[in-house]
């Protein structure tokens, strides 16, 4: 093992990182006149050991890790798609809009919220898509642009009846909100010891192994990984970049519609009251694009690092409390991104030091 | 509700000018900072932090001297800061060009939030200043030679970015590094230090932008006051084809499309504000879409330069 990183040294540069983000996070709160102790307290306390708060955070984590999953599938495929909290609100749009459209009862209709939130995901993501593959308008841009085009979008929706405001004669100035989704054909929420959380917390984790699965043992998921590692290669051997880079795309969008759906169906604390209104996505598309990027497209990771941001996210709660502005927690969320990316850079210098060392030494 | 009247008034109406190129300041600045950078090969998509990093720096420099002339100096420094990370980042380390650049507009979005509110920094606007005889000329001489003066900063700086990278040997070596990399790494160009330079430049250009809309729009400075315009910037120099001219020439247009809303508003007209609001971006995304096959990008765009790989 000359030129491997053994495992402890791997362990131990994580670790440096997460400490290096936490110290810089701190001198942040202290510099401004904070106290860093009570707010690290606050965040344990509102994440994981006040009564049903762990719950809490695994119901924030579910649309974290599916919007992640997309954001993997795409990556893979080469495609920098950072539109998520776009795409995540149309298909919020789209599942409330199809939803009381078509009805029916208890779990169909939640079968149809689903559907209609991933659909409408990937339309959105589609346009993006079409527009690389038929314009040649880089992804990494339009992607983004579309975000505030959805939100724009979205809001012109909530102000009409025939779209997604709720109905109601001489609504007068009321807030503009969706219907509200019927108590049957809401997520059925599980209860232990005192922790509520969504059932789709398991339809996460399958689908995080189905992805998974998908990415490392399927024919169409290693000519999606052949087209992101070599774009000629996978051209050579006949794998249409416009075609899978299209599904990528769209399979992408797909899951961080499904989460906005999920949020929707799913309720809780944190997402509203099972009705779409304004600030809906409340950067849960942003977050969820972070996990991925922490995760590194290993998407067996993703499910623990959602964990974490969900739990950065129901602890910020708490952090009000102690006297320091709650958005500290988006500081410490981004600098833990920023740390995260150390360890993998300067192994990777490492390594070619020693490989050139190596080399000279032969000579 | 007569759309075709409206914007004829509006066409004629010499604030909608003053408007226009108020925005065209901010594109201005980051667009010819992120058009040196994407000569070199960088896709700099942290062009949004380093706007909003320099207009809270020039807030906190405001705050501190009391001087227009000290915020634009902070923010210079501030959006270079972000500059600092991203280069080092991306083009020491290895990682990620969009990873590290998107990681540094979520951390600025929540530092400057974070700070803003607890340190409150207030700025003011800055003066106007009028070049005589040209601030006369019909409906555009207010808004080119009658703006507050960090405006004509922008006078000085594309010229001087045009020089820098037409007419310097650090601009032919920068140039090498966005086309081919390769080759000018065995020519002894040294082609990442390049490349961190060109970002220096990016992140002092639109850390001068952040502060030039700070003293000419904000004054009280707040978090989402770029609200995704860095990336208009980006998307101008895309719709120019990668020459400093046609980047100018998406930022006025571009400009034009957001400042829309607000000069119909001064002209008492009103109309779906959803459709204003998204406006520019609508037309960001179609002119991108008719023009950028149109036009070539730097060949190593986007492709992070590894000595001895690819």
């Amino acid at each position: 093992m000359s030129r491997g990183i053994r495992i402890n040294e791997w362990l131990l540069m994580y670790v440096l990182s997460v400490v290096v983000a936490l110290g810089v996070s701190s001198v942040v709160v202290e510099a401004t006149g904070g106290d860093w102790w009570p707010v690290l307290e606050a965040l344990v306390e509102g994440s994981l050991l006040a009564p049903g708060r762990w719950g809490e955070t695994l119901g924030v984590a579910v649309p974290l890790v599916l919007v992640a999953l997309g954001t993997v599938i795409s990556s893979k495929a080469g495609l920098v798609n950072i539109g998520q909290e776009g795409q995540l609100l149309m298909g919020a749009a789209f599942a409330v809009y199809f939803g009381f459209l078509l009805g029916g009862p208890g779990v169909i209709n939640l079968v149809v919220v689903m559907m209609a939130g991933a659909l409408g995901g990937a339309v959105w993501a589609s346009v993006a898509g079409l527009l690389r593959f038929w314009r040649g308008v880089p992804e990494v841009l339009s992607t983004l642009l579309l975000v505030v085009v959805a939100s724009q979008a979205v809001g012109y929706g909530l102000k009409q009846q025939w779209l997604l405001l709720e109905p109601g004669a001489d609504r007068g100035n009321r807030n503009q909100v969706s219907q509200q989704l019927a108590s049957g054909n809401r997520v059925p929420r599980l209860d232990f010891f005192g922790n509520q959380f969504p059932v789709t917390v398991f339809v996460a984790v399958v689908l995080a192994l189905l992805v998974a699965f998908m990415l490392a043992r399927t024919v169409w998921g290693m000519r999606l990984r052949m087209l992101g590692h070599n774009h000629m290669a996978a051209h050579r051997v006949g794998v249409s970049a416009t075609s899978y880079g299209l599904a990528a795309l769209g399979v992408g969008g797909a899951f961080a519609g499904l989460a906005g759906a999920a949020m929707f169906a799913g309720g809780g604390f944190s997402f509203g009251n099972y009705q779409l209104g304004p600030g809906f996505a409340d950067n849960i598309g942003w977050t969820g694009l972070l996990v991925a990027l922490v995760a590194r497209e290993r998407v067996l990771v993703v499910p623990a690092v959602a964990f974490v941001f969900a739990g950065l996210r129901t602890g910020a709660g708490f952090v009000n409390s102690t006297g320091v502005e709650s958005r500290i927690t988006e500081v410490v969320q981004a600098l833990l991104v920023l740390a995260l990316l150390l360890p993998p850079a300067v192994v990777f210098l490492r390594t070619r030091r020693q490989a050139r060392s190596v080399a000279l030494l032969k000579a | 509700m007569n759309f075709v009247s409206a914007a004829g008034d509006v066409f004629s109406s010499e604030s909608t000018y003053i408007n226009c190129m108020l925005f065209a300041g901010l594109l201005g600045f980051a667009a010819t900072g992120e058009w040196v950078a994407e000569r070199s090969g960088t896709l700099n998509i942290s062009v949004e932090a380093m706007l909003l990093n320099g207009a809270f720096a020039g807030a906190v420099g405001y705050h501190l001297f009391d001087w227009v002339g000290v915020a634009m100096c902070f923010g210079a420094l501030g959006g270079w800061f972000i500059a600092f990370l991203q280069a080092q980042m991306s083009h020491r380390l290895t990682a990620d060009q969009f990873v590290v650049g998107l990681t540094l507009n979520i951390l600025v979005l929540g530092l400057t939030g974070f700070l803003d509110r607890e340190i409150q920094p207030k700025a003011a606007f800055a003066a106007r200043l009028e070049i005589p005889l040209l601030a006369e000329l019909p409906w555009v001489g207010q808004a080119l030679f009658g703006a507050p003066w960090p405006f004509y900063l922008l006078y000085g700086l594309v010229p001087l970015a045009w020089w820098l990278v037409f007419r310097t040997r650090w601009g032919l070596e920068l140039r090498a590094a966005g086309e081919n990399p390769q080759s000018a790494d065995v020519s002894g160009v040294e082609v990442n230090l390049r490349r961190r330079q060109g970002i220096y430049f990016a992140g002092i250009a639109s850390g001068l932008g952040g502060a030039y809309f700070l003293v000419t729009r904000l004054a009280d400075f707040d978090s989402s006051a770029i609200g995704g315009r860095g990336f208009i910037a980006i998307a101008a120099v895309v719709f120019g084809g990668w020459t400093l001219w046609g980047t100018m020439a998406g930022c006025v247009l571009f400009a034009g499309a957001l400042s829309f809303q607000l000069s119909l508003q001064g002209l008492g007209y009103e109309f779906n504000t959803e459709l204003l609001q998204a406006l520019p971006f609508l037309v960001t995304i179609g002119a991108m879409a008719v023009f950028a096959r149109r036009v070539r990008a730097p060949v190593a765009l986007a492709q992070p330069f590894i000595r001895g790989l690819k």
